[in-house]
Formats: structure tokens, C-alpha cells, sequence
């Protein structure tokens, strides 16, 4: 088992009321699984991943990755968000060296796995560019590097592809898909987009609107190596989808409501 | 022809027509700038000259010639030299300890939100003061030698920065704080790698700003209490009503404070290549 969630909650006080922004959930997520978390916004999607990176304190439960509790920053995930994450004042061939100087990886080796790193998402020639220098789609491309060269076993991903336009956040699905199948990691992604979720994920999981608690978990029957730009023309798609849909729309005629 | 630019613009070797066309637009304008701004100079120069004696007594606002054949003769005299040196040594030493230590403190209080809290008000009130009203107690305390002149420009250039440096910690994006504690950063590795860098815009505005503020603050030392320095040469000259004297330091100090912008300007283009250009 990759991460076991039992009864991780999340509350905190803002102006003055208590705001419940997930109730207890429990969830085991396997090792070399590519798991997605879908939901209205403010359904504790986010506040879960969160709380499995270590940024966020649980305020009940208990988390543990890789069978370590999870207490303070976890430095064993890859972490990537929807705002870019590389730092924009190092070029990318420094940003991508970063998580190998921190865990003092010699110099020789960080460059050999550095230049490796940048081949396999296709950014080599760009090593001396500035992040400002390049389009949204490399700048998620270095990111990926970024979490990728110290090999974490597990990627924590919150509407990665988020801010990039349909054909690019395609490409980006399927780069994604053939790492995770060529590297075993266990995945989860945080998406508002159902039809990214099924078209990756093994394990779809919805949650309901605030406070969030996890409705339904569906498996995708869809199987791998999936073509992110025909996959959805699939049958098995359009039944996963309408399935998940059913649980989903309700929570989000829910929030539009409020 | 026509294809073969077009080829050129696409894949980026070359000049196409369309770049050629645009670089000479922009050479026209740059040129026209410079043109313009020698007309203004000689324009006002040739006025001052015109005017001094004729339409407003020379004693007032002396003349450009006179005022040239003074810097020519102190220049000769080595008289030049040894007052703009000692009052750019207090300068830069005053700038020196002023931003290092606002730097340090800002920093600090940057991330230790508490102590940012406790101490504020007494901040707050010691910023209200003008640094200026700080010179004769400085020269009682450090005499009239350069360290009373140091202390101005430093208690004014640490405020700028320290501020400054302030602001731009409080600004950190957390995401890039969180992403690279995940990496692996400790709490240096934090700082070195996402604060500083990330206040460094604020931090560069801050001395581009503070050093024409520590020429003043040095200036005034001088003026109070002093044996050297423009400032000296200015307070005596006005002494003796000699304004050729006066406007000759003020030209001094002009010259000098442009060039310290200048090399500014590089550093910070340089120091922020990452950022996109406005």
C-alpha cells in the first residue's frame, strides 16, 4: 500500500466560524496506482492532497505514505501544482539540479541525471533558458522534470495541466501516462475536469461539496497504454464517464446553488 | 526575395524585412532622442550664459564658463579629487553598513512574524523622524570626522532597504516555499534559494532608491560639521557668497549622483534578467 488515509479530517476557523473542509475520510491508494480526486471547488480535494504533501496539519487522523506516518513536509513525494512551481529565477537546467543539491547527490552525478531528465521531456538546448523564456507547456515540462530526477516514489499533482489550452493539456496527459507506465509511480491528481480524470486514472474518485467527504469511488475499465487523444471515443468511456457524472453533477448543482 | 525573408523570420536566422524595418524605426527614435537632449543642454547652457550679468546679477547664479574654469582649477589643483573622495568614501561606506544591515533585519523580521508585531510601533516612530534631525547628534557623538557623516547616510539608507527588504519576504509566493521544502530544501536552502531571490526586485529598488539618499544624508553631514568634502566646499562657498563655488560643487554632486544611477540601472537589468521586460 502506497498511502493509507484514515479519518483525515481537516477544520479551521475563518472570521470567526468554523469551517469543516473535509470530514473524516478513509482511503488506501496502492502502490503504481494513477488515482484521481474530482469535485466542486471547495470539496477538500486539494485540502487531502495537501495533507498527504505535508504542507497542510490534519486536524484528525492519520496519514501514512510508503508506511511512514505522514507528520510535517514529506519529502518523499513529488509535488506539482496548477501555478508554476519553477523557481523563475534559476534557469531550467538549475531548477531541475535543485531537489539533487538539497539531498547532496555529488556534482557529476547531478548533471548526468539532470541532462538525462531534460532529454526524456524533451526540453534538451533549453538547459540555459529562463522559465519567463519559455512557453506554459515547457514550463510544465521542467516542472515535471523537477519532481521526477530524485525519483520519489509517489506523485502528489493538483490541476497540473490546468492553466494550458485543450491540445496542450492532451500532449501533456500523454507524456504524463507514458512516464507513470515506463516508472510504476504511484499518482494522484486533483482535477475539476472529469473527463481528465477518466481518461487517466485507474481509480476515480468523487467528492461531495463542503464539507467535503468522499461520495463514490468508481474503477476506470479502460485498459493501458491509453491514447489520451481517442480514448474518449471509447464506449467504456462514455459509460465510466456518465456513471461518475451521475455522482458528480449534483454536488456541483450544489455549490452553484450557495 | 519576398519568400526567402519570410523563411528567415520563421526560423529566426537572418534579418527579414519586417526586423530590418523595425530596427531602423527604432534607431530613427533613439537618435532623435539623443539629439534632443543635447538641444536641451546647450539650449540651457547658452541661456545661463547669456542671461548672467545681462538680466540677473552674477553674483546670484555666476555663469557656466565661470563655473567650468573653477572645476578646471581645482582638477589642476588636486583639490577636486581630495574633496569628492572622501565624500564618496562616506557615501559608499554609509550605503555598505546602511543596506547590510537592513538587509539582515529585514530578512528577519520577514520571517518572524512576531517580532515584526512587537516591534512596529517603535519602527514605525523611528522612521517618522527625519534622519536629518539625527546629524548634530551624530556629530556630538562621532565628531566632525567622516563617521558623523556615515552615520546619516547609513541611518537613512537602513530604513529604505530594511523596508524594502521587508516588503518583498512578506511577498514570497508560499507555493515556491512549500514546492521546494518537498524537494528536500531545508530552511537555508529556503532563504538562499526562494527568499532572497524572490525579495532581490524589492531589495534592488530599495538601493536604487537609498543611494541618492545617502549622498544627501553625507551632504548634510558635511554641511553641519566638516574640514572636507563637496558638502564643505558648498557650506563654505555659501559663506563667502561665492557662487561660482557653489554651483560648481552642485554640478559635482549632479555628476556624480547620474553615474551612480547609471551603473544602478545595469546592475539591476542584469540582477533581474529573469523577469520578463516591461
Amino acid at each position: 500500500m502506497s498511502i493509507v488515509i484514515r479519518g483525515a479530517a481537516k477544520r479551521y476557523v475563518s472570521r470567526g466560524r468554523e469551517i469543516r473542509a473535509l470530514d473524516p475520510v478513509d482511503l488506501d491508494i496502492k502502490a503504481g496506482e494513477f488515482i484521481a480526486f474530482v469535485g466542486p471547488s471547495g470539496c477538500g480535494k486539494s485540502t487531502l492532497l495537501n495533507m498527504v504533501a505535508g504542507i497542510l496539519p490534519m486536524t484528525g487522523g492519520t496519514i501514512s505514505h510508503d508506511g511512514k506516518p505522514v507528520s510535517g513536509i514529506n519529502r518523499a513525494v513529488g509535488y506539482m501544482t496548477q501555478v508554476d512551481s519553477v523557481l523563475p529565477w534559476h534557469t531550467v537546467f538549475d531548477n531541475v539540479e535543485l531537489p539533487l543539491k538539497f539531498r547532496g547527490v555529488p556534482v557529476a552525478e547531478r548533471r548526468r541525471r539532470v541532462t538525462e531528465m531534460l532529454a526524456l521531456v524533451n526540453l534538451t538546448g533549453f538547459e540555459n533558458s529562463f522559465p519567463i523564456e519559455l512557453s506554459g507547456g515547457m514550463r510544465k515540462r521542467v516542472a515535471l522534470a523537477q519532481v521526477l530526477v530524485y525519483d520519489p516514489t509517489t506523485l502528489l499533482m493538483d490541476e497540473p495541466f490546468g492553466a494550458l489550452d485543450a491540445q496542450l493539456k492532451l500532449m501533456m496527459q500523454a507524456q504524463l501516462l507514458s512516464i507513470w507506465q515506463a516508472t510504476g509511480k504511484t499518482v494522484v491528481f486533483v482535477t475539476h475536469d472529469l473527463a481528465e480524470a477518466v481518461t487517466l486514472a485507474n481509480r476515480v474518485v468523487v467528492f461531495s461539496g463542503r464539507p467535503g467527504r468522499i461520495k463514490v469511488i468508481e474503477t476506470v475499465p479502460l485498459s493501458y497504454p491509453r491514447d489520451p487523444f481517442k480514448v474518449r471515443f471509447n464506449p467504456q468511456f462514455e459509460t465510466a464517464y456518465g456513471t461518475l457524472w451521475a455522482a458528480l453533477a449534483p454536488e456541483i448543482a450544489k455549490g452553484e446553488a450557495i | 526575395m519576398a519568400g526567402h525573408a519570410d523563411e528567415a523570420a520563421a526560423i529566426g536566422g537572418g534579418k527579414s524585412a519586417a526586423v530590418a524595418a523595425w530596427d531602423a524605426e527604432n534607431s530613427a527614435r533613439r537618435r532623435l532622442i539623443l539629439i534632443g537632449r543635447i538641444v536641451v543642454g546647450v539650449v540651457f547652457v547658452s541661456f545661463w550664459e547669456f542671461s548672467s550679468g545681462r538680466l540677473i546679477d552674477k553674483l546670484f547664479v555666476s555663469s557656466p564658463s565661470a563655473v567650468s574654469s573653477r572645476l578646471w582649477k581645482w582638477l589642476l589643483e588636486g583639490s577636486l579629487w581630495n574633496h569628492l573622495s572622501i565624500t564618496l568614501y562616506a557615501t559608499a561606506l554609509g550605503f555598505i553598513i546602511g543596506s547590510l544591515v537592513g538587509f539582515v533585519l529585514g530578512l528577519l523580521f520577514g520571517r518572524f512574524q512576531t517580532v515584526a508585531d512587537i516591534f512596529d510601533p517603535y519602527i514605525t516612530a523611528l522612521y517618522s523622524i527625519p534622519k536629518i534631525a539625527l546629524a548634530p547628534l551624530f556629530i556630538i557623538w562621532f565628531g566632525i570626522g567622516i563617521e558623523s557623516k556615515v552615520a546619516v547616510s547609513a541611518s537613512i539608507v537602513f530604513f529604505v532597504v530594511f523596508l524594502n527588504t521587508y516588503a518583498g519576504v512578506r511577498d514570497v509566493n508560499p507555493i515556491f516555499v512549500h514546492a521546494t521544502r518537498i524537494m528536500g530544501g531545508n530552511e537555508l536552502h529556503v532563504l538562499r534559494h526562494v527568499m532572497i531571490p524572490s525579495a532581490a526586485s524589492w531589495v534592488i529598488t530599495g538601493l536604487k532608491v537609498s543611494v541618492p539618499y545617502a549622498l544627501v544624508g553625507t551632504v548634510i553631514g558635511e554641511f553641519m560639521s566638516s574640514n572636507r568634502g563637496i558638502g564643505f566646499i558648498i557650506a563654505q562657498a555659501t559663506g563667502l557668497f561665492d557662487t561660482t563655488s557653489v554651483f560648481a560643487g552642485l554640478v559635482l554632486l549632479g555628476v556624480v549622483g547620474a553615474i551612480i544611477n547609471v551603473a544602478l540601472r545595469h546592475a539591476e537589468t542584469w540582477l533581474l534578467r529573469w523577469k520578463a521586460s516591461n
